[in-house]
């Protein structure tokens, strides 16, 4: 081949190899053109799908949110209302315990009195007190005195817990007794404890009275064991017996008198008949 | 509905009356009284009881003679007794309670304290 020739065929070679560069140049420039697009729209693909799902995460938090606000507050109404019904139910029991001593309280009032009336007979009326006095209040020594309107002067009629004929008669305004009768006054000691038992100084004296009329009195002298202070029953029958113990004894001893006087006058009608 | 028979052997006719009050809360219930532990214990023998209620200091035959003639006989040694008295002292309560008494309670009563023993030994739970 000559240098003509072979000078020919290298500018024919380096002509494909420029085409072929060129054409690669071309390819490469594509492919990054490619690439450039791609990744444009990946970054658009990955904004979108974050922007969705940081959305739907935010109004999900808000729902949330607010239920729990919700539920915090029904929450804390509820605490409120158990508070209420714990206070209300401290308050039913507390009621209750009160109901239930006023009850009891006027049971013994209401027993009282319809025993006290249950009868017309002058020594069932003072056997129906001795029983209120032991069984209702709870006393162990006492005595019911009755005033003898001749002597003016109150006598023991009955002894519980005492010999009857060791109670000292007392006159109208004489010591504590005397006094009490004279002006119908409740007397109760002021100090229980360490008390020994003084004929003229009970623990209690409770004027037997029909309106301002004292016709006799209940002294006691010692509680039971058990019964350390009087309780509100105890004032309350103390108040009932003052009252309706008096009317029970006035009324059995007139209704004893009537019943001897027509006794008496049927005697003297059945003479004069015969 | 459950019928409990009560016998309450008591010689005052206010505490009769008064526990008689007491127990009237109890529905179905039948109260039969006696004055005394022999009149007690005719009524027993007369009837089927669920509890016997009684007082300690009686003519003719005190309480804790009833208590033990009771519990001595087969036929009602496993009907619950209750001593209602006014003896407070503790030998009291410890010897009845020794003699078979299945509760000891002392006088002056709350109406509510007999309720609350009588249900308890009748088994009551309302």
């Amino acid at each position: 081949m000559t240098e003509r020739e072979e000078d020919k065929l290298a500018g024919k070679k380096a002509e494909e190899f420029l085409q072929v560069f060129k054409k690669g140049a071309e390819f490469t420039q594509d492919l990054l053109k490619e690439n450039e697009r791609l990744r444009y729209r990946l970054l658009q693909l990955e904004e979108g799908v974050r922007g969705e799902s940081g959305g739907a995460e935010d109004s999900e938090t808000v729902r949330m949110r607010l239920r729990i606000e919700e539920l915090e507050r029904q929450k804390d109404e509820i605490l409120g209302r158990i508070k209420q019904v714990e206070a209300e139910n401290h308050d039913f029991a507390n009621r209750y315990i009160d109901i239930e001593n006023e009850n009891n309280m006027l049971a013994n009032l209401y027993i009282a009195s319809y025993q006290l009336h249950s009868t017309l007979d002058f020594r069932e009326v003072l056997q129906v007190i001795t029983e209120i006095v032991i069984n209702l209040i709870g006393a162990e020594e006492f005595a019911i005195m009755l005033l003898d309107e001749k002597t003016n002067k109150l006598q023991a009629v009955v002894a519980e817990g005492l010999d009857q004929r060791e109670i000292p008669s007392v006159g109208i305004g004489d010591g504590i007794i005397g006094q009490m009768a004279k002006t119908g006054e409740n007397y109760f000691i002021d100090d229980m404890e360490g008390y020994v038992r003084d004929f003229g100084h009970p623990l209690v004296c409770i004027p037997l009275k029909i309106k301002e009329h004292v016709i006799g009195v209940i002294v006691i002298y010692k509680l039971l064991v058990q019964k350390s202070r009087f309780a509100e029953v105890d004032f309350e029958l103390f108040t009932l017996l003052a009252g309706h113990a008096a009317t029970a004894i006035f009324s059995s001893k007139l209704y004893s008198e009537s019943e001897r006087k027509l006794s008496t006058i049927q005697g003297f009608l059945d003479l004069l008949t015969k | 509905m459950s019928t409990y028979k009560i016998l309450i052997v008591e010689d005052s006719p206010t505490m009769r009356q008064l526990i008689v009050f007491a127990l009237k809360r109890i529905r179905g219930l039948t109260i039969v009284e006696a004055n005394d532990g022999v009149d007690g214990l005719k009524k027993l023998s007369a009837d089927r009881f669920d509890l016997i209620l009684t007082d300690i200091n009686m003519p003719i035959m005190d309480g804790l003679k009833l208590v033990s003639l009771v519990r001595n006989d087969p036929n009602y040694k496993a009907v619950p007794i209750v001593i209602i008295t006014t003896e407070g002292a503790s030998e009291d309560r410890e010897r009845a309670l020794a003699l078979g008494a299945n509760d000891y309670i002392t006088k002056p009563i709350q109406t509510t304290q007999i309720l609350d023993v009588a249900k308890r030994l009748l088994n009551i739970t309302i």
